[in-house]
């Protein structure tokens, strides 16, 4: 499998600007999802890679072949997009055998290779009905099977799940990642939803505003947001605004100061990002390197296997802690309206840039 | 109360549609009631009923003639509006272009028109073409197909242009993404699917082109007219149901022309 590289690749429309910027190698075999709003440029960007927008700037090459310049039909991707776009006057297998005719395979090549794929899939007894007569599911199936008999470079997957209903989302997406391991293909995926990036994806490309914000794997962007922007889209319910006064000393905006490990440092207004599952709530906070701030219980969210606390720290200031449930090792649950300390360690959190 | 008023909206609502189905419908059938009047004249009551009037109507000449003309200028005029209108269709869905606006109201305009005002138009363009070059088209069958053509075309444009709107684009991309060139995406691909329009644009232009009595009436040349011509010059000196027998045998084949597209290609999806 080929490694796909961005180098400095741009798209402007007129004076606006769809993507600026971005360079990008993504490894061989490697799950890669462009996750971002809408409107950050990520479709545009995997619409670049697949050939379907040119780019006003930079080079895109393919296992060391420049691609820039290809058109789609000379770039031997396979592309999965978000409505899945069977051709929906072919039958299943036609549909999937369409990609092998125009390599202008055999006939018995053709009809072996598709019902390999249509096996790979679980969609064999489907392959004389037409898209029409399938679920969105099995749709998205066919999709994928007629992307990947073609034995593509590069897979690339435009907000595969989205169409889905939850449960089928589930599937699906273990289903991809199945596939795309078992395949060792280069696989590219465009989201806006972090939790289907942090689950299936290698590496995360967080995009904003057509540029790229921060990349890495989900565990590193998540531990290590760069930006309040990135916490924020990662689902870091805590940030809260301030400046650092003296050496591990961070002064929140309402003049209370809490302590930070000496590690972290950044001058100027910024962010402490602190996690749900890192805060504790309690009567009393315990003795040792903990931050402790009171405040009243406001609401309380059951997630099964957690509970969510939002507790009210003076007149405008929420901050969300998260425990294991009751059942599963987790404290007694408290009721609304308590009188309760939040507490972290020091050694919690992140600073982030305000912007 | 709520319950008594959505039950007096519903039915005024389908007395409207009532009423106005009966305003359609019921001139139809009158005619084609009529069409079997024993009278000599066409009058009312009917004295009785026969079927002299279709053999009569079969047997004129030039209804027979003017059928052929008709159906002959209308066949032509279909297949140049769609070797016309499917590419501009095409092109005005797909492609921003300077004077994309006025081209798309270039095509309709046929269709606003008054029917005689297009029609002594062409006529004056034709015979100022023919002064500078001495070439005739005015009373020839060029002629005559070229205003059909102009007729037609406005239907194609539209009705193509709506299931190319109402396409998914990305069934496109798809094919281009899987190795085919432009060619093969559109005849394999975009073709059969925008099939309805095309089908339905094609049967309303052949039947616009048909019925058309306006434009053809400066063009035809002399024993050369079509069939709504040769009724209206029938009207001219007899009042007898043979028109109504005509008409009778026009609207039953354009019933079952838009019966059978129906069947190939669901009409209502092409709007």
């Amino acid at each position: 499998m080929p490694e796909v590289i961005l180098q400095d690749v741009a798209k402007h429309y007129g004076s606006s600007v769809a993507v600026e910027n971005m360079s990008m190698h993504i490894s061989p075999g490697e799950l890669v999802a462009l996750l971002g709003p809408s409107g950050c440029g990520k479709t545009t960007t995997l619409r670049m890679i697949g050939g379907f927008v040119d780019i006003t700037s930079g080079r895109i090459s393919v296992g060391g072949r420049d691609v820039t310049a290809l058109p789609p039909n000379r770039r031997n991707m396979g592309f999965v997009f978000q409505n899945y776009a069977l051709f929906p006057h072919m039958t299943v297998a036609e549909n999937v055998a369409f990609g092998l005719e125009m390599r202008k395979l055999s006939k018995s090549d053709i009809s072996g290779k598709v019902a390999q794929a249509l096996a790979r899939v679980r969609l064999s007894s489907f392959a004389d009905r037409l898209p029409k007569q399938l679920s969105g599911g099995q749709q998205q199936r066919v999709a994928l099977a007629r992307a990947l008999v073609i034995e593509p470079d590069v897979l690339l997957l435009d907000e595969p799940l989205s169409n889905l209903d939850a449960t089928l989302r589930q599937e699906m997406k273990i289903e991809i990642r199945q596939l795309q391991q078992s395949l060792g293909l280069t696989t590219i995926f465009v989201t806006h939803d972090q939790d289907e990036a942090m689950s299936t994806a290698d590496r995360m490309v967080l995009m904003r505003q057509g540029r790229v914000e921060q990349v890495g794997a989900p565990d590193e962007i998540y531990d290590q947001p760069a930006s309040r922007f990135a916490a924020e889209f990662m689902g870091i319910p805590n940030l809260l605004p301030g400046r650092m006064n003296g050496p591990g000393r961070f002064e929140l905006e309402d003049g209370t100061t809490v302590h930070l490990d000496g590690q972290k440092r950044y001058h100027g207004l910024c962010v402490l990002a602190l996690r749900p599952e890192s805060i504790g709530i309690g009567k009393d906070a315990p003795v040792g390197a903990f931050n402790s701030l009171p405040g009243t219980v406001e609401i309380v969210t059951y997630h099964g296997a957690s509970l969510e606390y939002r507790v009210r720290l003076g007149t405008s200031t929420f901050l969300t802690a998260r425990t294991a449930a009751p059942g599963l090792g987790g404290p007694d649950a408290i009721p609304i309206g308590t009188e309760v300390r939040l507490f972290w360690p020091y050694a919690s959190g992140v600073l982030v840039p305000e912007v | 109360m709520t319950t008594n008023t959505s039950t007096g909206i519903r039915f005024a609502y389908g007395a409207m549609s009532a009423v106005i189905l009966g305003f359609i419908v019921l001139p139809l059938v009158g005619v084609i009631w009529m069409s079997f009047f024993s009278n000599k004249i066409l009058a009312f009551p009917p004295q009785g009923y026969t079927f002299d009037w279709y053999a009569r109507a079969f047997a004129a000449q030039e209804f027979r003639e003017g059928f052929i003309v008709s159906f002959e200028t209308s066949l032509i005029a279909m297949a140049t509006s769609l070797v016309l209108g499917v590419p501009a269709s095409l092109a005005l869905v797909r492609y921003n272009f300077p004077g994309r606006e006025i081209i798309t109201n270039i095509l309709m305009s046929p269709m606003i028109v008054p029917g005689i005002v297009g029609g002594s138009a062409l006529f004056v363009f034709f015979l100022e073409i023919e002064m500078l070059t001495g070439v005739q088209i005015a009373g020839t069958a060029p002629g005559l197909i070229i205003a059909h053509a102009l007729i037609a075309l406005p239907w194609t444009v539209r009705l193509v242009s709506t299931s190319l709107i109402g396409m998914n684009r990305s069934v496109e991309e798809a094919a281009y993404s899987l190795g085919a060139s432009a060619m093969t995406v559109f005849f394999r691909i975009t073709l059969p699917i925008i099939k309805p329009g095309i089908i339905a644009g094609a049967l309303f232009s052949f039947v616009v082109s048909f019925i058309d009595l306006e434009k053809s009436i400066f063009l035809v040349g002399p024993g050369k007219t079509t069939l709504q011509i040769a009724l209206i010059n029938y009207l001219e000196w007899n009042l007898d149901s043979t028109i109504g027998a005509v008409a009778t045998v026009q609207i039953v084949l354009i019933t079952v022309l838009l019966l059978v597209t129906d069947r190939y290609a669901k009409l209502n999806r092409a709007f």
